[in-house]
């Protein structure tokens, strides 16, 4: 029997008051899958992070508003991907690294937890950036943990 | 639509926030004014109660970090009470325990405070 993917998306204004539809759009998802509820916070927590970085910080405040941020959900069998994509400015993951939380913490700085936040949470995280054209986060999670 | 409310009350010279809902990037500004208020009102020994607390995201824990220094360097502390498991992890995750005292109840946060004193 041939088990197939499905595919959800929705995009959305970037707006912060969005976040709440984009948390529960994959939360349902994530909870019809199967997944436990700890892991469904999880997930939920991860694109929040993913999505709130997008709304914040990958286009300028004069042209956010005929801007979208899409969110892009497949289901397979064994696992659950959510890419977070934009067309925003982008970034470069391996700058945004905190090599020692206790460090980071330690310094007291705000901000830049969410990408440390993303990679704990989930099993696979992966970036495609293009400047301009197209910023994808990709995140895996998968339904037994030890799949990972 | 998730709501989010804080209250103020004092006890024992104390102010306690307690926050109620989901704190995200979307009312974390919230949260943060009314924090700045008590700070600007020079009242330095806060506990902010977590009962009621239902989601919190990295933003929310962005507002902690962003005053702690001024309310130590001014002799006070922020001081977090009732966190629900799944709201607590999220402060576990990123390391909070080691830099905030954390507590199952109001009254022993604000115990806490009096006993330095």
């Amino acid at each position: 029997m041939k088990r197939k993917s499905k595919i959800f998306e929705i995009k959305l204004p970037i707006d912060t008051a969005n976040l709440e539809i984009i948390r529960n759009f994959v939360a349902n998802i994530a909870l019809n899958m199967g997944f436990s509820e700890e892991n469904v916070h999880r997930i939920e927590l991860a694109v929040d992070e993913a999505s709130t970085n997008v709304i914040k910080h990958a286009y300028k405040k004069a042209n956010r508003n005929q801007k979208l941020i899409a969110v892009r959900v497949t289901t397979y069998p064994d696992r659950l991907q959510i890419e977070v994509v934009d067309t925003g400015k982008g970034f470069n993951p391996e700058k945004v690294k905190t090599p020692s939380m206790d460090l980071y913490l330690k310094k007291m700085k705000r901000g830049g937890l969410g990408l440390y936040l993303i990679k704990t949470l989930m099993d696979k995280v992966e970036y495609e950036i293009k400047p301009g054209v197209r910023n994808k986060v990709r995140m895996i999670k998968y339904l037994n943990t030890h799949a990972a | 639509m998730e709501k989010f409310e804080v209250f103020l009350k004092e006890r024992d010279n104390v102010k306690i926030l307690n926050i109620q809902g989901f704190l995200d990037a979307h009312t974390a500004p919230n949260f943060e004014s009314e924090l700045e208020k008590l700070i600007q009102d020079k009242n330095y020994n806060i506990v902010v109660n977590l009962d009621g607390l239902q989601y919190i995201s990295s933003a929310g824990l962005g507002v902690f970090m962003g005053v702690i220094e001024n309310v130590r360097q001014n002799g006070g502390d922020i001081k977090i009470c009732c966190a629900a498991p799944k709201v607590f992890k999220v402060f576990d995750l990123l390391g909070f325990p080691s830099l905030y005292e954390f507590f199952d109840s109001e009254d022993s946060a604000i115990k806490k405070f009096n006993v330095k004193k």
